[in-house]
């Protein structure tokens, strides 16, 4: 299991704005580790999904150039207080995290 | 026995014709291997894009950090299906894809690796054509090797 998904949600007029903090190594398979003179295995998040009360809204495919620790933020049209936002991610590794919240 | 076969045929083709636009076809896996930018965007939309000055890509112009530089892709085109960056002169260019339902406003931010300076652009897919703007960036310390 990943390390927990960090989520800040606000309703703003007629969308919600959703932003969102991924801790994550996002390694790109390409950093040499100095005492092995190898480079470190490559992992980093392939999906991140967002749903709006449980169906999917965007979806997102990453590669290895996505930052550590990905900040993402995105906003979802027509979406209220009491609306559920689930945020999802998996990783080339098949780690994966999942959290969600309920806007207000 | 014929009945049943051709009724539960009819439930399929329901439940295909009730999947969601684009929501989604798999990761373009090819996209994110190939090393050059061409190959990539072909990769994922099978053409490539045509400038429009209705995408808005928000980038300094000078990253001091590589590993980390803020992007933020938004558009006023309508029909919008997806957001995607790609920086020309990383290793494998193809960075990110934002697949957008209908419910989505038009906007991403995201936080990306730049290996050294490089175009960067922004390719939004929009009623079926892929769109694109550009914008050059410097990169003081590169963020891909180390």
């Amino acid at each position: 299991m990943g390390k927990p998904i960090k989520i800040r949600a606000k309703i703003k007029g007629d969308f919600a704005e959703i932003k969102a903090l991924m801790p994550h190594d996002m390694e790109s398979g390409l950093r040499m580790n100095p005492a092995t003179n190898q480079p470190y295995p490559a992992h980093y998040i392939t999906d991140f999904v967002a749903e709006l009360n449980g169906e999917v809204v965007m979806t997102a495919y990453w590669g290895q150039a996505v930052s550590k620790n990905p900040y993402v933020s995105f906003s979802i049209k027509g979406a209220v207080a009491g609306d559920t936002v689930t945020l999802r991610w998996n990783d080339n590794k098949g780690d994966s995290s999942e959290k969600e919240v309920v806007l207000k | 026995m014929h009945r049943r076969l051709l009724l539960k045929g009819i439930v399929a083709l329901g439940a295909m014709a009730a999947w969601p636009r684009l929501l989604w076809a798999s990761r373009p896996d090819a996209a994110f291997i190939a090393d050059n930018a061409e190959d990539a965007i072909m990769a994922v939309f099978g053409q490539m894009p045509v400038a429009s000055e209705q995408i808005k890509l928000k980038i300094p112009d000078i990253a001091e950090n590589g590993a980390v530089v803020p992007v933020t892709v938004s558009t006023d085109l309508a029909d919008v299906e997806s957001i995607s960056i790609v920086v020309v002169n990383n290793p494998t260019p193809f960075v990110a894809s934002f697949d957008m339902g209908p419910r989505m406003v038009p906007i991403v931010s995201v936080r990306i690796k730049m290996g050294q300076s490089s175009q960067v652009l922004a390719l939004v897919k929009a009623g079926g054509t892929l769109y694109s703007t550009s914008r050059d960036v410097k990169v003081t310390i590169g963020g891909c090797g180390g």
